[in-house]
């Protein structure tokens, strides 16, 4: 990777986010009856629906903004919202280096969960060590569901993408069946939720704020997936597999067991989200109790987060913040009379122009003369 | 003017292809400069330089895929520009591309209509089409079922196809983009033939090569380019080295000199190999082969006779039915191809692309594509950046690998430099037998003597050298002894200096006896026959 290409994916990222950003504006003003009234009479009186559009779009990201990163409670509770997405996103980018769609984010952060939450509860042991002991649990969770995909692709050469989702579902029904057994149902509830972690086993958090363990064991994750890519034996033979796996195994390489370990450290990942979601401390200082929604979407969205980082660990932590800031700014918006799932579309559309480089640097040529700028050393290689 | 007109042989002015101040950049590199090419009805014209000359590019200009920055394409007088392959074809310019552009599930009838169907009202008239293809088939010599699919074609048929969809078009100016580079010997004669009458029928013909041999068989007039500008003009009579040394832009010997080998134990020894395709056929068949230490074996055949299947097999990448595979002694069919690197065993694949390395690692990162893990390039589970790097450079430096720098990825490095990495790596290690597949293909002139080179000095320090080539000039230049492979078997072991034809012939699957009986010659010439 030369550093002009580098350069070049920053900018198109970048470029995407502001693109989303000018048509999300859009959209508020289209979804807004007040102020589309003004474009009634736009010819007759233009500043009016100008005045107003301008308005809602200020007072809208304003609000965003302000929900997001306002204060120090909005950016603790950004990172918060942050943390499971950059560890379930470090899972699905992991295996993506490897050559490997992880779809199965949802499933393994489940039995994170799952095991985590069970651990959390249902065992008693002192401080420290019951949170470190669930902690292992839910990883081993998540690394054994995302290893049983690994198997069956190194074994039978079973699609990835089909296994994961439908393990997807398999730890989805799993869950929902748990919930209705006496071991994880709360004593005296006929609905599908589990008794309450034990305050020993609650992630610890900076008093007043949301900033939790959570985050902390997220940065350390990237800069360990960090390490394991560029810098250790395992990472060199990961990325070869994934770049070409003939020459990874003419070179020696077993892309059999590669896949395999791949698949356990992404499921371990993803269990880590799963573990978060269980033992994270909720606004009220306790965990959520684990239900059907524990994990909620983070096993798609990570792969989101994936695709926005680029696959490289200090992408997917921008990527996991940003997400988690317009997670938590959207709530702020809803006060500001715009609703919430704007920010759904953002995420949507910053995907969107991110997945397809080809679409933003047609709306932006000068990104395109940039891009064709650095391709040139790669196309060398193809003159003859 | 008219398209047909019938004195086109005749080589007026103002009826030919002419390129002039051909200038096209990619960024700062300067891919062709100011190259001037004419082509006249009726001759060949050589277009001859190493990978990455600018050969290519210039015929993609002259097919309207790129566009140049500077410069001029006039056809028969008139000044044109191409803004795609359609304006080049209208033009009467025809394409026969190295990688084909064939439809594989589709006939030949239907691939010659491709882009242009005939017929009315979106009706396809295949017999129209199809009697186009017996016609031109007739015309020109170039005899194709238009009812074959192209998957179930051989590859020197699938390129006849390739020239009748040219000729379809009424092409009068036919480029042949390297098309010797996938073809066996007898092929590569048919198709010298194929291109003698095109040109006596009044085409005019380009013929893009870095093969001397070819140029000097066949062209009327060669042009030399070199790192992307004309380097000289010849006739047919031009001596090779003289050829050679415009391409390269120094001197080169075209022959390596080597000592009398001494051939010492055998340190790899194959017996009963056997290996089976996918579709059940026998690839490798009861196969028995030993080479010594200090000796260079070369087996010598036509492409697709079990040699692939052999090197694979032999370093693991393709199962075996049955057979075992010694290295000094040690029985190694039953290793991991990790446990075989370890016993020694050398590999330069056959497609360096798809096994030789990974094109987005870097130079450095590619010299240490199997040896990473172990010391002193690893310590535990960490890479230990600075060791490979410093390696890299030694490797740079001793193989002369042509890079801006050791963090280059291998991707955009020339076919000859690419293929200097993979035998640096595999050449920096202590083996006791080298298996290299087709070590030259796709590879210029000036990196194929520096290559043969350290395949000898190899031999000379007692490793057991198996080369597996078709070209029988590397063979020639190479081998202590030369095997020929037909059909998943040896059928015959002779000496470095048995002729071309008798080699022709046992390459056709004539045991050594027979070949010597009908190319006339005694058997004094050769040594260690075995059947």
């Amino acid at each position: 990777m030369t550093r002009s290409s580098w350069w070049t994916e920053i900018l198109t990222t970048i470029a995407a986010i502001v693109l989303a950003l000018i048509i999300g504006a859009v959209v508020m003003v289209v979804s807004d009856p007040d102020v589309l009234d003004k474009y009634a009479y736009f010819f007759y009186r233009p500043g009016d629906a100008l005045a107003a559009s301008g308005d809602k779009i200020g007072s809208a990201y304003f609000a965003l903004l302000k929900g997001a990163v306002g204060s120090w409670g909005a950016i603790t509770q950004s990172t918060s919202q942050a943390a499971p997405l950059i560890l379930a996103g470090l899972g699905v980018a992991l295996a993506f280096r490897a050559g490997l769609i992880n779809i199965g984010g949802q499933g393994q952060a489940i039995w994170g969960a799952i095991f985590a939450a069970y651990i959390g509860f249902g065992v008693h042991l002192p401080l420290v060590i019951h949170v470190l002991v669930a902690l292992i649990a839910g990883v081993l969770g998540g690394a054994i569901w995302g290893g049983l995909v690994g198997w069956l692709k190194a074994r039978t050469g079973a699609h990835e993408v089909i296994v994961t989702i439908m393990l997807n579902y398999v730890a989805i029904r799993m869950l929902a069946w748990l919930l209705t057994t006496p071991a994880f149902q709360r004593p005296g509830r006929t609905d599908s939720i589990s008794p309450i972690v034990d305050w020993t086993a609650t992630f610890a958090r900076l008093a007043g704020s949301q900033l939790h363990v959570g985050f902390v064991l997220a940065l350390l994750a990237a800069a360990a997936v960090w390490w394991l890519l560029e810098r250790s034996t395992l990472g060199f033979a990961l990325k070869a597999v994934g770049a070409n796996p003939h020459a990874a195994a003419t070179a020696g390489m077993s892309v059999a067991r590669t896949t395999i370990i791949v698949m356990v450290l992404a499921g371990a990942l993803a269990g880590l989200a799963g573990v978060d979601a269980a033992l994270a401390p909720s606004d009220s200082g306790v965990p959520v109790p684990l239900s059907n929604g524990i994990v909620g979407d983070v096993g798609f969205d990570a792969v989101t987060v994936a695709l926005v980082g680029r696959s490289r660990p200090v992408g997917v932590v921008l990527a996991g913040l940003l997400f988690g800031a317009l997670h938590t700014g959207g709530l702020g918006m809803q006060g500001a009379q715009t609703p919430g799932t704007v920010t759904d579309v953002l995420q949507a559309l910053i995907v969107l122009f991110v997945a397809a480089p080809a679409l933003v640097t047609r709306l932006l040529p000068f990104l395109r003369r940039r891009a064709a700028r650095s391709a040139t050393p790669e196309s060398t290689g193809a003159l003859t | 003017m008219t398209p047909d007109a019938p004195e086109a042989a005749d080589s007026r002015a103002d009826e030919s292809l002419r390129l002039s101040g051909i200038t096209k950049r990619f960024g700062s590199l300067v891919a062709n400069s100011g190259i001037d090419l004419e082509l006249r009805p009726g001759e060949i014209h050589c277009l001859l330089g190493e990978n990455g000359a600018g050969k290519s590019t210039l015929m993609n200009i002259l097919y309207g895929l790129l566009q140049p920055d500077e410069g001029q394409i006039v056809v028969d007088g008139v000044p044109r520009v191409f803004t795609g392959p359609r304006n080049a074809i209208d033009a009467g310019i025809g394409m026969v591309h190295q990688h084909f552009m064939l439809v594989d599930v589709f006939t030949v009838a239907e691939n010659m209509i491709l882009g242009r169907e005939p017929g009315t009202l979106g009706l396809i008239n295949l017999r129209q089409a199809r009697r186009r293809v017996t016609e031109l088939s007739q015309q020109y010599g170039l005899s194709v079922d238009p009812d074959a699919r192209i998957e179930n074609l051989p590859v020197g048929i699938q390129q006849r196809v390739e020239i009748l969809k040219a000729l379809a078009n009424d092409a009068r100016y036919l480029i042949f983009d390297e098309p010797t580079a996938v073809l066996t010997p007898q092929e590569i004669e048919e198709l010298m033939r194929v291109m003698r009458s095109l040109r006596d029928e009044g085409k005019g013909v380009i013929f893009i090569t870095h093969k001397l041999r070819e140029v000097r068989a066949i062209a009327d007039r060669i042009t030399v380019i070199r790192r992307g500008a004309v380097a000289g003009v010849a006739g047919p009579g031009e001596s090779e080295a003289s050829l050679a040394e415009k391409m390269v832009g120094h001197q080169v010997s075209l022959t390596v000199s080597k000592q009398q080998h001494e051939a010492g134990d055998v340190r790899l020894r194959l017996s009963g190999v056997t290996a089976v395709a996918a579709n059940g056929s026998v690839a490798v068949d009861d196969l028995d082969l030993e080479v010594r230490g200090g000796e260079i074996l070369c087996i010598a055949g036509v492409q697709g006779n079990g040699q692939s299947e052999l090197a694979a097999a032999l370093i693991g990448t393709y199962p075996l039915r049955s057979g075992t595979i010694m290295v000094d002694g040690r029985t190694v069919d039953r290793f991991t191809t990790k446990e075989r690197i370890d016993a020694g065993l050398g590999y330069v694949p056959e497609d360096r692309q798809h096994d030789g390395f990974v094109g987005s690692y870097s130079v450095a990162e590619n010299l240490v594509l199997n040896s990473y893990h172990k010391p002193p390039y690893a310590q535990g589970l960490a890479l230990r950046g600075g060791v490979i790097r410093s390696n890299a450079r030694d490797r740079v430096a001793e193989f002369d690998i042509r890079t801006t720098s050791i963090d280059t990825e291998v991707a955009a490095l020339s076919g000859g430099n690419q293929q200097k990495v993979v035998l640096a790596r595999e050449l920096s290690r202590e083996l006791a037998v080298l298996v290299a597949s087709q070590p030259t293909r796709g590879v210029d002139v000036g990196a194929i003597e520096f290559l043969h080179k350290r395949l000898v000095a190899e031999r000379d320090r007692g490793t057991a050298v198996l080369i597996i080539s078709t070209e029988l000039d590397e063979v020639a230049a190479l081998a202590d002894r030369v095997a020929v492979m037909f059909r998943g078997r040896i059928v015959g072991i002779v000496g470095p200096h048995t002729s071309r034809e008798v080699l022709g012939l046992m390459m056709a699957g004539a045991s050594v006896e027979e070949a010597m009986a009908s190319a006339d010659v005694t058997t004094e010439e050769t040594e260690g026959v075995v059947t």
